[in-house]
């Protein structure tokens, strides 16, 4: 049974996260990008006449495409505003002087951006089923989840690594790093491979230290397969489940560990 | 409990410049003690240190050296923080809310029950004299003064046994001063104690018990208001005010008090003297010269004088 300490932890983080996911949903600005990712992959419809038989699989290639770009925006620019944007205008002064630990809101703030990211993700990928039903690819339609899933852990990583950069650095600068490590992180098992293909022992460390230290997000792609009527093995989801929860909790030990000893001047 | 803020050789230095850093003292070897139940004081100059030490005290920032203890407990104990309140100056809360919804998180940060929450969100908005019909306006529509506002009835959300108070009246208008002294005034009343920042002499002298002065990061003064300005200046000990004389009558009354100091006032002269029994001649002089007598009053220091009082050299 939980103890009364740790109960009004986890009641203070599900507060701050509440709050976290109202201040997302009133961003007019979130709202302009799902909108946005709708009309991309209501759009793939109008390519049917073009893919001679396949208009399942574009729909597909360019819905999931869409859903990964928009949530790894919202992900990066919301994730990097939830903490930057406190300190700057001062309003975590209001909250630490009442009785929340940098812990409990750090963890909240992360826990309000990932259910407004779920919801997004939800809408985009009802929109692709629909989109998918329309044109009769009801079996595609059936079996893009689990790829959503993992486009979801993606996004829930890349929420963690913005928060990270946004507790010690500046908003831009914050949202340029997450977007470099969003692009390395596709990157990094091609480059530990071209490191052990160059054979000299300063690349091999350097791209095994990439590979190991920053997120390896091509664990959670999936989209050609999906596009072709394949589902992912439940090995995959699990490990891929896995690694995101247990780099996340590196992600958030980290930037609570920053936050712990930031002064707010 | 003997003091409800016992702070105990405070220091803070900030790194300024950004290629070659270097330190500068914002606060220096503070040590401070606030009893319970009155109106503290805490005054100084721009940049005198009045807001780091605010912010030390709310864990906002970490001191260099020193320590500090609220209601007994250090600093950094969060459940004491469940027993304080603060405004900060000059504050800003989510814009995408409502005062209603402001006040009903913050008393959620502090585990009130709903209806609590409810009732004390409505009774406090209507004590800081938000109107009813900005209760569901977005904070992000309010001016200044009633973000200002919105600040005080969320620091008193948890009915806090002390509050922090950082410039309270700043961006007020003469009425919205008045109510929001009214309204500490109250606070002191229902026995809360309230340490407030602030370098608006008047609204110091009129509510606070105590206070102390802080001079660029060092404590100055401290103690009970009207000790401090009652203690010994070398000044004399009355003033006499009087209007309509001539320089001849004038001059009468400097030859007949030696040692009188006069002054010419917007509405006069003013006389001041060391001893009550020169105050007769004066005033018979006046009475002769058909003066008119405005005021007879003993000299006491103002908070001003106190305020800008030069240190003792060394």
């Amino acid at each position: 049974m939980a103890s009364n300490t740790e109960r009004n932890l986890i009641v203070l983080i599900i507060v701050v996260a509440a709050n976290a996911f109202r201040e997302a949903i009133r961003d007019r600005i979130l709202y302009n990008l799902v909108i946005f990712a709708l009309l991309v992959i209501a759009s793939a419809i109008l390519l049917k006449d073009l893919t001679d038989g396949q208009e399942g699989r574009t729909i597909v290639n360019i819905g999931l495409t869409a859903m990964l770009f928009f949530g790894v925006f919202i992900s990066i620019f919301v994730g990097v505003g939830l903490v930057s944007k406190e300190i700057e205008k001062r309003t975590v002064y209001s909250i630490f002087s009442k009785p929340v630990r940098r812990s409990e809101f750090i963890i909240g703030k992360y826990l309000g951006l990932c259910l407004t990211l779920a919801l997004n993700v939800a809408v985009m990928g009802m929109g692709l089923t629909l989109a998918l039903a329309f044109v009769g690819s009801t079996t595609l339609a059936a079996n893009i989840w689990p790829a959503i899933f993992l486009i979801f852990l993606e996004l829930m990583v890349m929420t963690g690594v913005a928060m990270v950069f946004s507790t010690f650095s500046s908003p831009a600068l914050s949202a340029l790093l997450s977007f470099l490590v969003f692009v390395i992180g596709h990157l990094s098992s091609s480059l530990r491979d071209l490191g052990e293909t160059l054979g000299s022992q300063v690349s091999k460390v350097v791209f095994d230290a990439i590979y190991f230290v920053l997120p390896n997000l091509s664990l959670f792609t999936f989209r050609t397969e999906a596009a072709a009527g394949l589902i992912p093995s439940a090995n995959m989801l699990g490990y891929s489940a896995l690694y995101a929860f247990l780099y996340i909790v590196v992600l958030l030990g980290i930037a609570v560990m920053v936050f712990q000893k930031r002064n707010f001047k | 409990m003997e003091n409800i803020v016992e702070i105990e050789g405070l220091s803070k230095d900030y790194d300024v410049g950004f290629w070659r850093k270097r330190k500068v003292r914002a606060l220096d070897d503070l040590s401070l003690n606030v009893k319970p139940g009155g109106i503290f004081g805490f005054l100084g100059g721009n940049g005198a240190g009045k807001t780091t030490t605010i912010k030390i005290l709310m864990g906002l920032i970490f001191p260099t050296e020193g320590s500090a203890k609220i209601l007994g407990s250090p600093i950094y104990d969060v459940k004491m923080r469940s027993r304080i309140g603060y405004c900060p100056e000059n504050p800003y809360f989510y814009d995408y809310l409502t005062p209603l919804e402001l006040l009903d998180y913050f008393g959620q940060l502090f585990g009130l029950d709903a209806a609590v929450r409810s009732s004390r969100s409505e009774q406090l908005l209507n004590a800081v004299g938000i109107e009813e019909i900005a209760w569901k306006r977005q904070l992000r529509k309010f001016s200044k003064g009633m973000q200002q506002r919105v600040g005080l009835a969320q620091a008193l959300i948890n009915e806090p046994e002390i509050v922090f108070l950082d410039e309270p009246m700043s961006g007020l208008d003469p009425v919205g001063r008045r109510e929001i002294r009214e309204l500490i005034a109250g606070l002191k009343a229902k026995g809360t104690s309230v340490f407030m920042s602030t370098h608006i002499l008047s609204d110091v002298e009129a509510l606070c018990d105590e206070v102390a002065i802080l001079r660029k990061g060092k404590l100055f003064a401290t103690g009970d208001l009207q000790e401090l300005l009652s203690r010994d200046t070398g000044r004399r000990g009355f003033e006499v005010i009087a209007s309509g004389l001539s320089p001849a009558a004038v001059a009468q009354i400097e030859a007949l008090s030696k040692g009188a100091v006069v002054t010419g006032k917007p509405n006069g002269i003013a006389i001041e003297v060391e001893n009550e029994e020169s105050i007769e001649g004066i005033l018979r002089t006046i009475r002769d010269n058909y003066g008119k007598l405005i005021s007879v009053l003993p000299v006491k220091q103002s908070l001003e004088d106190l305020f800008i009082e030069k240190p003792d050299e060394d």
